[in-house]
């Protein structure tokens, strides 16, 4: 989900300067859904999306301004072994919701086929 | 400086490193970037738990009855922090400087003691309430979920003192940069687990 960003900074590791962007962005990007839920400022069936929204960007903020990811490390092996995860992650996530919703379903009592 | 070259995290270097020393720190990094994915993995295992277990409470508590945001909120800073002063380490190591290295990598312990201070507070005060992981399937998955991010807390932060040792006795050798490396993708590592944890968790878990 989170493999094909690119580098905003130049550097292939970090100095003060990026890790003070990220830590402001993560700060930023913690402080809002905190806020939205706390608050109940959202309606609640967007609170979800929302929130979700707001830790992707900040996953991706991580990968960049601390962990260093850029777009010559997203080709490298580490982007390789990244992209694997990525695609096993995809497949456990939403193929466990997939069955887990089906199975509730089928579950449900009048469902069961006859005797 | 051979140690520069060494910070780099994950670009095995161009043309110029040929030595052989250059390629091992960079299959070690490799290696433990692998290790992470695969950690990753059983993360995203816990996750997808609690997230179809998140309404079988069975009669108990949901999470929306024993979860305080802004005790959440105070973990989540310690947390975030603790990757920013494990930054200025990693950047005081680039500089050669261990007298800095040593004050940013304790500096981080303790704010890494004061989260897991937090999370095992919340845990004995939502067991003394009778919402222990033996309550509910939600809860088993939210303990063991949360259990095992805080475990890995805990590893990283035996790993941080073994590496002040090994500071103290040998300095900034090649072989403790790459040991910092590591400990530095390990650490940030389980920051982004964090944000999966206080956003599924309980964000949602509350919403």
């Amino acid at each position: 989900m989170h493999g094909s960003h690119t580098a905003t900074h130049s550097g292939a590791h970090g100095n003060v300067r990026s890790y003070s962007i990220g830590f402001v962005l993560s700060v930023i990007l913690t402080a809002l859904p905190f806020g939205l839920v706390m608050t109940g400022s959202l309606p609640k069936d967007q609170l979800a999306p929302v929130c979700m929204a707001f830790a992707a960007v900040q996953i991706v903020v991580h990968l960049v301004y601390f962990l260093h990811m850029n777009s010559r490390s997203v080709r490298s092996w580490n982007g390789a072994a990244m992209a694997f995860t990525g695609i096993i992650l995809t497949i456990l996530i939403v193929g466990t919701l997939w069955v887990m919703y089906h199975m509730n379903m089928n579950m449900m009592p009048g469902m069961m086929p006859p005797q | 400086m051979t140690v520069h070259n060494n910070v780099l995290l994950y670009d095995r270097h161009s043309a110029a490193d040929h030595e052989p020393h250059h390629d091992a720190a960079g299959n070690v990094t490799l290696g433990f970037w692998i290790y992470l994915m695969t950690d990753c993995l059983i993360f995203a295992a816990l996750f997808i738990t609690l997230v179809v277990q998140r309404g079988a409470v069975a009669g108990g508590p949901a999470g929306r009855d024993l979860f305080d945001l802004s005790y959440v909120a105070g973990e989540t800073a310690l947390l975030l922090v603790s990757s920013f002063t494990y930054g200025m380490a990693m950047i005081s190591a680039e500089r050669g400087r261990r007298g800095a290295v040593l004050g940013w990598l304790l500096l981080t312990l303790g704010l890494g003691l004061g989260f897991m201070g937090m999370e095992i507070h919340e845990f004995a005060e939502l067991i003394a309430k009778g919402a222990g992981p033996d309550r509910s399937s939600f809860l088993s998955a939210f303990f063991t979920l949360v259990g095992t991010h805080g475990l890995h807390v805990t590893v990283g932060m035996i790993w941080m003192v073994t590496l002040v040792g090994h500071l103290l006795r040998r300095g900034l050798t090649e072989a403790n940069i790459t040991r910092l490396t590591c400990l530095s993708m390990f650490w940030h590592f389980l920051d982004v687990v964090w944000i999966g944890v206080f956003t599924v968790v309980y964000l949602l878990g509350v919403a």
